[in-house]
Parts: structure tokens; sequence; C-alpha cells
């Protein structure tokens, strides 16, 4: 069994494992932080849905030759528009809106992914190939790290009350629609920036669990956003080097991981209670 | 003044209520009272523009529209998530965001202002507790102070004293008759008709439209009570004072 040891010696020697860890690094910073707004929100199924909805634009991405985010993010657009357009124009509930038609892009994904690319692709689209990140990969995921940071402290007080009271943001003039759909544009780069690490099966989990697990440990937002970005990166770590070990898929590895830390916070945190409420009882 | 003109909303193509005309006055507490489903909350939302109406809606004979900032709204607690990791001191600060603008955070003075309204309502030593740890009475002081924060000449309040403990509902008594005698327009949707005498300069009877409108002495009366709610509800309060 490879050890703690090995892995940083294989770190050391090997590029590939080197673009790995900082990519996955950098999805773990950029999915706490946007996700930490998406649970807030109460949108951990909009987030689901946008993750999915994302695959016809990489698949005509791919037919075009064009750069995958610009192909992700006019579908995962399109899809926030129409989810909400179906919601808001018929009396069918948002999560009714969202499961239609997040299923119908999915589907529509498959089908051109398979007529574009081969198997092997799909599968990594799916599942992740977190150990063939390219130097382009690499980049791309610094550029999305960096956008998300600057959306985050430029709009900082806007994302803040249009997640906690929207009504008011929209009594003073804010046009809360405007950052509902900029939050929804920033959430499609990162699923996309997270497709070669997890796949898009699992993004969502790297969006919810360490915001999540964040969420339980802060009363504060600014605290909970850290928090959330560092649990990310941790999750991202500890997994590729159980994939690197046992030979497992990074993606699952890593959504083990964040789970196993949420679950940890689940007993052990003192807003939770859990463990604070078995032991004085 | 707030001034509402051939206001109409519509869910549907049902109308909720349709051609209201009604003055909201400046140095005035005035309560919007009226049955549930009455469209007392619809009428304020619309009138800010918050859902879709027709009709004209100004605030000192300019469109609302361009009022926005001197606007402070308080609705209806419930709406809230009140597991939002946010502190008391967050919360009143966003009164403060109106009048940042964008890129531009709360700084120094924002918190004072922010601290010396909370010390208005009571609340310093809360400060810094996540708003979910409050009781109901509390929390809405917070949104009051977030109001004092906002500075606005136009107060809107939905409901306020729902749930909460009397020496709250007379601090925020308080402050309302502070901001009336400031010359601020005060209005507050309100469901207990035992105090509207005490709380109310102006009275807005509504169901589904103004059943009245005036000086609460001259408007709140056994046929305007009967015409809003019931016969039966009239009787019940308005009979005593027949009696006596």
């Amino acid at each position: 069994m490879t050890t703690l040891t090995d892995f940083v010696a294989a770190l050391g020697k090997y590029d590939f494992l080197q673009s790995a860890l900082i990519t996955a690094i950098m999805v773990g910073v950029m999915s706490g932080i946007v996700g930490s707004f998406i649970i807030l929100r109460g949108m951990s199924l909009m987030g689901d849905a946008i993750s999915h909805a994302v695959l016809p634009g990489v698949a005509v991405a791919y037919m075009l030759g064009i750069n995958v985010l610009l192909g992700a993010s006019v579908f995962g657009i399109l899809a926030a528009m129409l989810i909400g357009f179906v919601a808001s124009r018929s009396k069918i509930k948002t999560d009714t809106s969202i499961g239609i038609v997040f299923s119908a892009f999915y589907a529509l994904g498959f089908i051109l992914i398979s007529l574009a690319e081969s198997a092997t692709n799909l599968h990594h689209i799916l599942f992740g190939n977190i150990l063939a990140v390219s130097d382009s990969d690499i980049m791309t995921t610094a550029v999305v790290l960096g956008l998300v940071v600057v959306f985050v402290v430029v709009f900082y007080k806007e994302l803040f009350i249009t997640s906690f009271d929207e009504t008011f943001a929209r009594t003073y003039g804010l046009p809360a629609q405007v950052v509902h759909y900029a939050l929804m544009l920033v959430l499609t780069l990162v699923t996309v920036s997270s497709l070669q690490t997890v796949g898009i099966i699992l993004v969502v989990a790297m969006l919810i669990t360490p915001a999540a697990t964040a969420f339980l440990w802060t009363d504060r937002l600014h605290v909970m956003l850290v928090l959330a970005a560092v649990i990310g990166a941790v999750a991202a770590t500890a997994g590729l080097y159980l994939s690197f070990t046992f030979n497992w898929a990074s993606g699952p590895a890593i959504v083990l991981v964040a789970a196993a830390l949420f679950g940890l916070s689940f007993v052990a945190s003192p807003k939770q209670g859990f463990l604070r409420r078995r032991v004085t009882q | 003044m707030l001034k509402l003109t051939a206001l109409t909303v519509a869910y549907d193509d049902t109308p909720v209520f349709s051609d209201v005309a009604v003055d909201f006055h400046a140095g005035a507490i005035t309560g919007i009272i009226g049955p549930n489903g009455a469209g007392k909350s619809t009428m304020i939302k619309a009138a800010l523009g918050l859902i879709k109406a027709t009709g004209t809606v100004t605030f000192n004979d300019r469109p609302i529209k361009d009022s926005r900032k001197n606007v402070a709204y308080v609705e209806q607690r419930k709406e809230l998530d009140l597991t939002f990791p946010a502190s008391v001191l967050d919360v009143v600060l966003t009164g403060t965001y109106a009048n940042l603008g964008l890129f531009k955070s709360p700084g120094k003075a924002e918190k004072a202002a922010s601290l010396n309204a909370l010390h208005q309502v009571d609340l310093t030593a809360f400060t810094h507790r996540q708003i979910g740890q409050l009781s109901g009475g509390q929390l809405q002081r917070v949104f009051v102070a977030r109001a004092i924060v906002q500075d606005a000449d136009l107060i809107i309040l939905d409901e306020p004293f729902v749930g909460i403990d009397v020496q709250s509902e007379a601090a925020i008594m308080t402050i309302l008759k502070a901001w009336r005698d400031a010359g601020k327009t005060i209005i507050v949707v309100h469901h207990d008709l035992n105090k509207v005498f005490d709380y109310f300069d102006e009275l807005v009877i509504v169901n589904r439209g103004i059943v009245a409108a005036g000086p609460t002495r001259q408007v709140y009366t056994a046929p305007n009570i009967a015409k809003a709610f019931s016969q039966d509800l009239a009787t019940v309060l308005f009979e005593p004072e027949v009696t006596a």
C-alpha cells in the first residue's frame, strides 16, 4: 500500500500528479465558495440541475472546436432561464420545472456526446479524470478560480442581501434577478472546471457537501466561505491521495472524503450539537 | 405622502383588487386593517413594486421607483431564513447598503450608525448573536434598527407585532411615534383591532379594495367593520360602546 510519504515522493516525481493536485485544490476552493451561496439560497437542486445541464454545451463545444467554457456557459444559463420561465409562467412548482429541464438537457447532452466523441470521453466527463489534466486545463481552472474570488469579494454585500432577504434588496432597487443569473453563470463556470476533477455527476457533491459542513461550524457568512473553501481543498487533497493509493476514480474518492468530513461535523460540531445532546442525555 | 392611484393587482386574471386610490399622509401613523386574504400585504407589495401591478404610485409627488432608497420596508418575519449565518449587526448593516451603491463595503461610519441603532432598540448586548438566537420581539427590533439606519422618509411595517412580547411592541411603537413626529410617513399592516385607537392616527380598512380611509375616529365604525369583516364582529366590538 502506498503510504503518505510515497504519495509525497510521487508528487515530487510526476508532473501529472502535481497538476492533478493543484487543479483539485483549486476546484475544491471554488466549489466551496460558490456552494455556500447555493445552499444558503436553498438552491441545492438548482446546483445539481445546472451541473447536469451543461452537458450538451460540452458536446457542442467539442463538435465545433470552441472553448468548452463558452459552450457550457450558454447551456447552463439557458437551463437556468428555462427553469425560471417554466416555473413563473405556469402553475408548475420550481422543483418540478428543474426536474423537467435538467433531465431533458442531460439527455440531449448524452446523445450529442455519443455523436461527437468516444465512450471513453463520456466516462471521463461523467466521473472525472484528474490524472489527465493538461496545462491549459490548469490555466482555465485558475482563471475561473480568480473570477469566483473577484465576484464574491466585489459583490459580497449584494450576494449577502439577496441570499438572506431578497425582498429587502428589491425594495431599495437592487436587481436581484441579475445577481441570481450572475451566480448561475459563475456556477456554470465552476461546474465546467470541475468536470475533469469530479465529473458532471458528482459536481453537486463538491458544491454542497463542503459548504454544508462549513455551515455546521459557524454563524458568520464570511467565515463559512473561507471554511468551505478549506474543507473543499482538504477533501480534494485527501481524495486524490486515496485515488492514487487505491487506484479509485478521483471524483468518487474526493466526494467520499467530503462526505466523511460532513459526517464528522454532523456528530461533533457545537452548532449541530448532536454529540453534546447525546452526552448530556 | 404616499399616493396610490388606480392601483390594480391580478393573479392569473383574477383581480385581488382593482382601481385602488388612497393617500397615506406624512406625519401620521396609518394602520391598514382588513380580514385575512383582504389584500393588505398585496397592496403594500404592489405599491413598492415588488409584485406586478398597474396604476400609479407616487411618494412626495415623485414616482415611487425614484424614491426606492427612501423607503424602509419591514416585511413579515416568517418570510426569512433564521438559520442564515448572519449576526444581528450584519443584518442592521444591510440598512446602509442602498446608499453605499455597488463596489463599496460598509465602513466605520456605517458600523457606528448600526451600533447606535441597536442601542436605540436596546439590543446592544445582542450585537454579535446569530439572528436565529433571538426571540420574536428582539428580532423585530433588529429590523426596526435596520429601518433606523436607513433613515427613510417612508416606513412600512407588515404585521410587526405578531408573536412578539409587549415590551418589544411598546419599544417599537415609541420609535414609530418619534418618526411620525419627525414628519415621516408610517404605514403599519395590522390585525389586532383592539389597538387601533392607541396606535393609529389614520386608518385604511381594506377588503379586496378600500372599504374606508381617513382619521381613525371617523373610519373605525361599526358599519365599516361590518362591511369589511362581518356584522357579528361589528356587534361584538361596538356593542359595549352603544350600551355605555
